[in-house]
């Protein structure tokens, strides 16, 4: 399953950030995002993802593929860890949990609630959700805040897996997660304002 | 779907879920309303059947703003929107889980706080009939209303405005019944009416929740 993107074009509160995007991510490939921050990249994911619409340019092979995780972790406070990861597995009409628990290392905090454990361990929690989805293809925003090394390995670990397995991942990321893959700098990408034309001219 | 509707009936019942507060609030205007018109039994039996309605409406409205809000919050609003699920049928399972657990337990207590206001007997089972037809109403227009003002901070007065206007049909043909009901008259006419706006609305507002959900989450 390959996604490709031709010559995308998107906007975050109806200002442009990235223009002319091009690129392809092919099944056991990772594609790391990396841009300054405010370039774009949490809205680049957010529109393959298809929670936005683009403004010009085409995304195919993304329909009921992706499985995507933001910034929060979508976690409830008063549900266990394996309540909230058996809720989305059974969204994703996966039902078996204990490989996801046994990948972050869960297992220890099966039965707490998911309002008592600690930012790294929520994050860990988000991040097994993505084993459950069963898709393949990852597009993970700032998969790594708040994750001890160990934890960093894990997950660098979940996604090798991955990969093995035929899938893919998109990771906007600022550490080195000794993955082979390629790394897809958006910042020439940036989206230039308009030249000023004669219309706009005759206003100033 | 059933997924999703067992969480939010659980997260509701948990600790500090919400369950209970409509009911509440149900509770408190039924006991206070003797208190400020006075103790003549003729005069609440006149008034229960709306004041019961209104109660029932104002109770429904105070939950609203916790419906979207909290997924929304917590980012899970987003995750389900990339989920195989589709938001027409997402938004059509929240408006099920609040109608479960905020309009049926106002319709299961209202005969007993009709007790309350001299509620005529024939009025009772009228209450309730109209009741259950009229609150799936409320619970689908409030989640379209949630649905609009989802991401805006302090909401709830917006949505509360936006909320109001919409239920006003369901109260006048819904109260309608029940004063009918009480008072030994036909009541088919405001029952067909507040039958049809309930099937409407549920047909037709989840696509408009959806919609609006999908322009909101961008």
């Amino acid at each position: 399953m390959t996604l490709t993107v031709t010559d995308l074009a998107i906007a975050r509160g109806g200002v442009p950030v990235l223009e002319g995007l091009s690129f392809a991510l092919e099944a056991g490939r990772a594609l790391i995002l990396r841009g300054p921050n405010g370039i774009g990249k949490t809205t680049l994911l957010r529109t393959l993802a298809g929670l936005q619409p683009p403004l010009t340019g085409q995304i195919e092979g993304a329909d009921d593929q992706i499985a995507y995780a933001s910034h929060s972790d979508g976690l409830k406070p008063t549900l266990s860890v394996v309540e909230n990861l058996s809720f989305w597995a059974s969204v994703f009409g996966t039902h078996d949990i204990q490989p996801a628990l046994d990948a972050f290392a869960l297992n220890d905090l099966a039965d707490r609630h998911a309002g008592n454990l600690s930012a790294g361990q929520k994050r860990r929690l988000g991040l097994a959700r993505m084993l459950v989805t069963g898709r393949p293809i990852w597009m993970l925003d700032e998969p790594t805040v708040s994750l001890d090394r160990n934890a960093v390995q894990m997950f660098a670990d979940a996604v090798r897996a991955h990969l093995g397995q035929g899938g893919s991942a998109l990771i906007a990321t600022h550490i080195d997660l000794g993955l082979d893959g390629e790394v897809l700098d958006v910042g020439p990408n940036k989206a230039q304002p308009k030249p000023i034309d004669d219309f706009d001219g005759g206003f100033l | 779907m059933i997924a999703l509707l067992l969480r939010d009936l659980k997260l509701a019942f948990r600790a500090g879920g919400g369950f209970g507060l409509g009911l509440a609030f149900f509770l408190i205007v039924t006991v206070l309303v003797p208190f400020s018109v006075g103790p003549q039994s003729s005069l609440l039996s006149t008034i229960a059947p709306g004041i019961l309605w209104l109660g029932a409406l104002l109770a429904c409205l105070l939950s609203l703003d916790r419906l979207l809000a909290l997924d929304w919050e917590d980012g899970s609003l987003d995750l389900l929107a990339t989920a195989p699920l589709p938001l027409e049928a997402v938004v059509t399972i929240k408006a099920l889980a609040h109608w479960l657990t905020t309009g049926l337990p106002l319709v299961l207590a209202a005969p007993f706080l009709g007790v309350l206001l001299n509620l005529p007997v024939p009025g009772f089972s009228w209450l309730v009939i109209s009741l259950l037809i009229g609150t799936p109403a409320m619970s689908v227009i409030g989640t379209f209303g949630a649905a609009l003002t989802v991401g805006l901070k302090r909401g709830g007065l917006l949505l509360s405005l936006l909320v109001l206007p919409l239920y006003v049909p369901t109260l006048i043909f819904g109260a309608e019944v029940a004063r009918r009901g009480a008072t030994e008259m036909e009541t088919q006419t405001p029952l067909l009416m507040l039958a049809g706006i309930t099937a409407a609305t549920v047909a037709l507002l989840p696509f408009a929740s959806a919609a609006v959900l999908r322009i909101n989450l961008r």
